[in-house]
């Protein structure tokens, strides 16, 4: 993130030719267009979703959270978040260690492979587990008859989050760990550490603000996803629907009410998220 | 080169293996199934789902909603840019950090929080009314939606390159007697030029495959405000496997090249820097 030193600013004040007129109102209007775009665009959507979630007073919102179908969908997104992330970030461990810290041929073939989920539209992710584990799928009909359900229950809906949150991890790590280089893991392992303990103690240390980053962009993109997650869902209440689901439900039964109560839990997610990201960033990381 | 050029450093066989694995398990198998089926239709069958006039209408719909987010963001994404680089003002901080917020916010909270500010009776919707302007539920809000999600791209894409604008060039320029719109056009622009042009594409990535924000705002009314990726889904529902298949092979398509064309603006970013530098 562009985060300038202040003695920038004191540097651009003090050039000559800013105190014109001229050079104020250019100045005043590159803001106030800034400001309005995003009031209109994104601020007033973020202040809109608390106004109509709150819209009938604290008690009516705490409500919500007594039905049991939205508890359930609270747990079902939980539950996937916490298998989730956790594979993706051994993932990028695995795949940032063979890349950043050997030289092979096919690299960067790899590389664009493990970001390919980016360019992924999420509908398709999800249909891609439809055309394999569906009914019609490949695996279709074995998977009947030996009675296991990938597609329209829990697997089908973790395979998917994990596809689209799949380089989330990884794409934080490889220019890290190659930035930072490999000296003192050489160092470690040539005065006799195991590669293990190596990892351990050396690399991990290193790279931990890059993982954390990782993995919290990683959270909330597995928490709120909701286009893969609805293709393979099935949208069963109380069984397959996450929050960003839940809340389309809700929508749709015009318990606007609920929808945007909800709503307002995976805002606070997306505000934690942006806070912990900043904070992050404060440490001196910077995103690549 | 061979293979793999030696290193004191343990684990490439366990890391390499298993990111393989596991890259093609979760993300190759998939596509591949996908490819397969979709190239396993009769040609006739594939190109009349493909070429049917509710999939003809859809593209038209996505790529040219799309192409108007990612060019307003292109502009915007500028101005915002460049406010949160060149200018300082109470609150820069807190609105840096915000531009990040549609990527965090879960796109079915964006779709059904626009469509509630831009509804007939939302907080704007209401004074766009009187003018006969239609926001919500026809393509200017699947256009609007498009534009929150992919505005962040569009900042950030262009942010590092207008800080790395060399001040002192600048300065050169306007000291030699040239304006300030003169020095814009033939100090700023270029440097900045690929790094826009990648904000654009990325932008305009993003928002073709976009599917949470933009179905609650659309109104979905086939032909008219329905995006390729709900025809994908509504020809699921009706079990239509091959059908999805050949529209998302389509849409497959169009991200590679979209991914081809971003990583060969990005090199052609880095060269001028290098360039710039020597």
């Amino acid at each position: 993130m562009a985060v300038l030193p202040t003695s920038a600013f004191a540097d651009l004040a003090s050039r000559p030719g800013q105190r014109t007129w001229l050079h104020a109102i250019v100045r005043w209007l590159f803001i106030t267009t800034s400001l309005g775009f995003l009031a209109a665009v994104l601020l007033a959507p973020l202040a809109t979703v608390f106004v109509m979630a709150l819209g009938r007073g604290i008690s009516a919102y705490l409500d919500n959270f007594r039905d049991p179908y939205t508890l359930a969908a609270i747990r079902l997104t939980l539950l996937t978040a916490a298998v989730v992330v956790p594979i993706n970030t051994v993932f990028g461990l695995a795949a940032s260690w063979a890349i950043a810290k050997f030289e092979f041929r096919g690299k960067s073939m790899l590389i664009t492979l493990i970001d390919l989920p980016l360019a992924v539209s999420p509908v398709i992710a999800g249909l891609l587990f439809v055309l394999l584990f569906g009914l019609q799928g490949w695996f279709g009909l074995w998977l009947q008859q030996h009675d296991i359900s990938i597609v329209f229950a829990l697997p089908g809906i973790m395979l998917a989050t994990m596809f689209v949150t799949f380089p989330y991890v990884a794409r934080e790590l490889i220019p890290l760990m190659e930035q930072l280089g490999n000296d003192e893991e050489e160092a470690a392992i040539t005065l006799g550490a195991g590669g293990w303990l190596t990892f351990f103690r050396v690399t991990l240390p290193k790279v931990r603000w890059g993982l954390v980053y990782g993995m919290v962009l990683c959270n909330s993109r597995a928490m709120g996803e909701f286009g893969a997650v609805s293709v393979v869902s099935g949208h069963v209440r109380g069984l397959t629907n996450t929050m960003p689901l839940h809340i389309e439900i809700l929508y749709n039964e015009y318990n606007f009410l609920g929808a945007f109560a909800v709503a307002s839990l995976l805002t606070l997610l997306a505000a934690v998220t942006l806070v912990v990201k900043t904070l992050i960033e404060r440490t001196g990381y910077r995103r690549h | 080169m061979s293979l793999r050029q030696p290193s004191v450093l343990p684990g490439f066989g366990l890391t390499f293996g298993f990111t393989t694995l596991f890259l093609s398990i979760i993300v190759l198998l998939p596509l591949a199934a996908l490819v397969l089926r979709a190239t396993s239709m009769h040609w006739g069958d594939f190109w009349s789902t493909v070429l049917s006039a509710r999939a003809l209408g859809s593209y038209r719909l996505s790529f040219g909603a799309s192409l108007l987010a990612a060019s307003i963001n292109l502009v915007f994404g500028f101005i915002i840019a460049w406010t949160l680089v060149r200018y300082e003002f109470p609150g820069r901080k807190l609105i840096d950090a915000l531009i990040d917020m549609p990527f965090a916010l879960p796109t079915a909270v964006s779709g059904i929080a626009l469509t509630s500010v831009f509804a007939q009776n939302g907080w704007i919707g209401q004074y766009l009314e009187p003018f006969g302007i239609k926001v919500a539920y026809t393509w200017l809000g699947v256009t609007l939606a498009l534009t929150l999600i992919s505005m962040p791209f569009a900042v950030r894409a262009v942010q590092p390159a207008l800080i790395e604008v060399q001040r002192d060039l600048e300065d050169a320029a306007e000291t030699l007697g040239a304006g300030r719109l003169y020095t814009f056009r033939r100090i700023i622009l270029p440097t900045i030029v690929p790094a826009l042009l990648t904000g654009f594409t990325l932008a305009f990535a993003r928002a073709v495959g976009e599917y949470g924000s933009v179905i609650f705002i659309s109104g979905n009314l086939p032909m008219k405000t329905e995006i390729t990726p709900l025809l994908i889904v509504i020809h699921l529902e009706q079990f239509d496997y091959q059908g999805a298949a050949a529209l998302g092979l389509v849409m497959l398509v169009i991200s590679f090249v979209m991914l081809l064309t971003i990583n060969l603006l990005q090199a052609w970013g880095r060269r001028d820097q290098v360039r710039a530098t020597r």
